[in-house]
């Protein structure tokens, strides 16, 4: 990390995501290696050895090992953390469910690839796609400085006393994972102010004897503790509005919160977007909007919970607007489509496509977003294919 | 001095385990060695059930449940924060079955040890999937009838041997092995002690008969577990950080006196008893020779 002054340096995402856990004052780190998170791991290894970040890191055999270690630390009442990518999200499905289902604010950073077969190690969000029904809150990012804050943001709403949930933190693997770009660095004297002591209500205590996780009968309150999670998560929306309004004034920052809107006032149309794509999406609205064209951009930071009142305040008065899918799910359509689609149900009628792009770290190009607007302009809609056919 | 079993209780009655069950009393003398600084971590297993429903507990110490594969990683971060938080002096245990032992949970089992946290890990051992309804796992002795190795036309029960992950542990040169048995409560007691004393992992593999899972009468299970060790079908021993050490019964019973009162075994036939107790005489002997330290684990 070369400084160019006191609070900027040049960094990678990984580097940003294991710099934020040591200002976050993580105190247990476990986690296993995979391409392309490994270096997270590297450097908070290093960070511990070198004794910059008083913590516990220890390199387990599994991710499943590695999810079930940051329980037992949880409920231990230490803050932890790991982070992990593609089949590692899916070897952990198990305890990804189990630890949402224990109320435990762990973080995780994932940095987003695909599923194979074939191999393949880009950017794709096919792996926490398929695990946006945890019971985990997901962030997905769109730079790296967006890879420091939403760990330093997650925090403190994971461990909300009204929110207790896991949340994962998204990058693009390669794209942000492995690229340099300018990051402030937070001050960690206010980051450990901003995200405050760790302090579970139920940690492991023997004088307080409990059973953790047992038995519980259909008439047991099962259903009830189901209800209360997702009534938790969905209270998330306006707690992360909340502390990204405190976050802003105290960092003097300008984190855009759940959802980002670019341009979007007086838009016609509109795509929607999750992650470093949408920089491109961005710079084509731009292109656009000088050609007269009236288009915008929403941008999804916060995918679960779905900000669904947020986006449909965002869409009403579009003429109409495209969804951008980077992952292989196998519904009828995209997962971001159908979420979005189903928000909007008898409250706004306006045609929508959903396109599948990017998969495999296959590129996004800025032809590739001029012709979606254009096929959202000409009222088209379904599912659509984007830079894909017979290779 | 004599030795004594301490008094105190750290399991209550009303727990919801069948009569006669072996894992109940093995959780029992273990929680009274162990002591109430404690916390315990369960897999799916019997003992995932038998504390009761919520919000009751038979256990007077945390009693943490974790998915099936995954009792070593959830021990290990337990231990590694606690630490983190200055409570060394609490004991950090993982109570097992053999199918989360043996089997699903040897990754995580392995892995734990081989990086060392201080932590005991505890294989209750009844010889199958019992909270499932009696299911072979790799723990299942040669000859045994399960519900997935049935006595039919084809008599397909277990043709394969025991695997012992004691010995598998002692392999690793895991810093403390034990076997122990719920017949000999003083000789379990006396090594959780000695384990305590060790700064390490510690793993310690408990044979608890089952009436239901074994076909025997509930009355049975000590008698049954005694005759374990006694025909040396389960041999008690001790390896504390690379000295191992092995009970020795002068006059042993043959494997008979153990396979006869269990229904289990009932189908064997006398060519098949004869293997058994061979088997068991050259484990035996192998057992001797490691005392010896000829066999260098």
């Amino acid at each position: 990390m070369r400084a160019i002054n006191k609070n900027w340096s040049i960094m990678t995402g990984n580097e940003a995501v294991a710099l934020a856990t040591k200002l976050a004052g993580v105190k247990f780190v476990s986690a296993y290696p995979i391409t392309p998170q490994t270096a997270i791991v590297e450097k908070i290894a290093e960070m511990v050895a070198n004794e910059k970040m008083d913590a516990k890191f220890i390199e387990v055999e599994s991710e499943h090992s590695a999810m079930a270690s940051v329980m037992g630390s949880e409920l231990a009442g230490v803050r932890s953390f790991t982070a992990s990518s593609s089949h590692g999200i899916l070897y952990m499905h198990e305890m990804l469910n189990w630890v949402a289902g224990m109320r435990l604010p762990i973080l995780m950073a994932v940095v987003n690839r695909s599923i194979g077969p074939p191999w393949n190690i880009w950017a794709d969000h096919s792996d926490t796609m398929t695990q946006r029904d945890t019971g985990w809150m997901q962030l997905y990012g769109e730079s790296n400085q967006e890879a420091m804050d939403t760990i330093i943001l997650g925090y403190k709403l994971a461990e909300n006393k009204d929110i207790l949930l896991p949340i994962m933190v998204m990058q693009d693997a390669f794209t942000l994972s492995h690229t340099s770009e300018p990051v402030e660095i937070r001050d960690e004297e206010k980051v450990r102010e901003f995200v405050g002591e760790f302090n579970l209500p139920f940690k492991i205590d023997i004088n307080k004897p409990m059973g953790y996780g047992s038995l519980m009968p259909p008439d047991g309150p099962f259903m009830e503790l189901k209800m209360d999670m997702k009534k938790s998560m969905y209270s998330g929306v306006n707690k992360f509005i909340e502390i990204t309004k405190e976050f802003n004034e105290t960092f003097d920052a300008n984190f855009p919160g759940p959802v980002e809107g670019f341009m979007m006032d007086d838009a016609d149309y509109a795509l929607i977007t999750l992650g470093s794509i949408s920089s491109t999406a961005k710079h084509v609205v731009r292109n656009l909007r000088n050609q007269g064209k009236k288009v915008g951009l929403l941008r999804i930071l916060l995918y679960r919970p779905f900000p669904k009142d947020l986006v449909i305040n965002y869409l009403r008065g579009l003429k109409g607007f495209g969804v951008v899918d980077r992952s292989s799910t196998y519904g009828p359509f995209g997962s971001l489509y159908m979420d979005v689609i189903s928000s909007i149900y008898g409250k706004l009628d306006i045609p929508a496509a959903n396109f599948i792009a990017g998969l495999g770290g296959r590129d996004v190009r800025v032809v590739d977003f001029e012709e979606m607007f254009m096929r959202i302009m000409e009222g088209e809609d379904g599912e659509i294919w984007i830079n894909a056919g017979v290779k | 001095m004599p030795f004594s079993i301490p008094k105190e209780e750290y399991m209550m009655s009303g727990h919801t385990a069948c009569a006669g069950c072996g894992a109940t009393l093995a959780m029992r003398y273990v929680m009274k060695a162990m002591g109430e600084n404690t916390v315990v971590t369960v897999p799916a297993s019997c003992w995932a059930v038998i504390p009761g429903n919520y919000p009751n507990t038979a256990l007077k110490v945390p009693f943490i449940y974790t998915p099936f594969a995954s009792t070593g990683a959830t021990i290990s971060g337990i231990r590694e924060a606690l630490d983190e938080e200055g409570k060394e002096d609490y004991n950090v245990v993982g109570f097992a079955g053999d199918g989360g032992t043996a089997d699903i949970g040897l990754q995580a089992l392995s892995a734990a040890m081989e990086r060392g946290h201080n932590v005991f890990y505890i294989m209750y051992d009844n010889e199958a999937y019992m909270n499932t309804g009696i299911q072979r796992s790799s723990s299942t002795p040669f000859g045994a009838w399960t519900t997935t190795t049935p006595v039919g036309k084809d008599r397909v029960y277990k043709r394969e041997n025991k695997k012992v992950v004691a010995d598998l542990m002692m392999a690793q040169k895991v810093p403390y092995v034990a076997t122990a048995s719920i017949a000999f409560p003083e000789d379990l007691i006396r090594k959780i002690q000695n384990a305590k004393k060790i700064k390490g992992p510690k793993f310690i593999q408990i044979l608890s008969p089952c009436p239901p899972g074994w076909y025997f009468n509930a009355e049975n299970t000590v008698k049954i577990a005694r005759l374990a060790v006694e025909t040396r079908i389960f041999p008690l021993y001790e390896y504390a950080e690379g000295k191992f050490v092995l009970y020795k019964n002068p006059n042993p019973l043959p494997v008979e006196k153990y396979l006869e009162i269990q229904g289990r075994f009932n189908h064997l036939s006398p060519e098949e008893i004869r293997t058994i107790q061979e088997n068991v005489n050259r484990r035996w002997e192998e057992l001797l020779e490691r005392e010896k330290g000829k066999v260098i684990p």
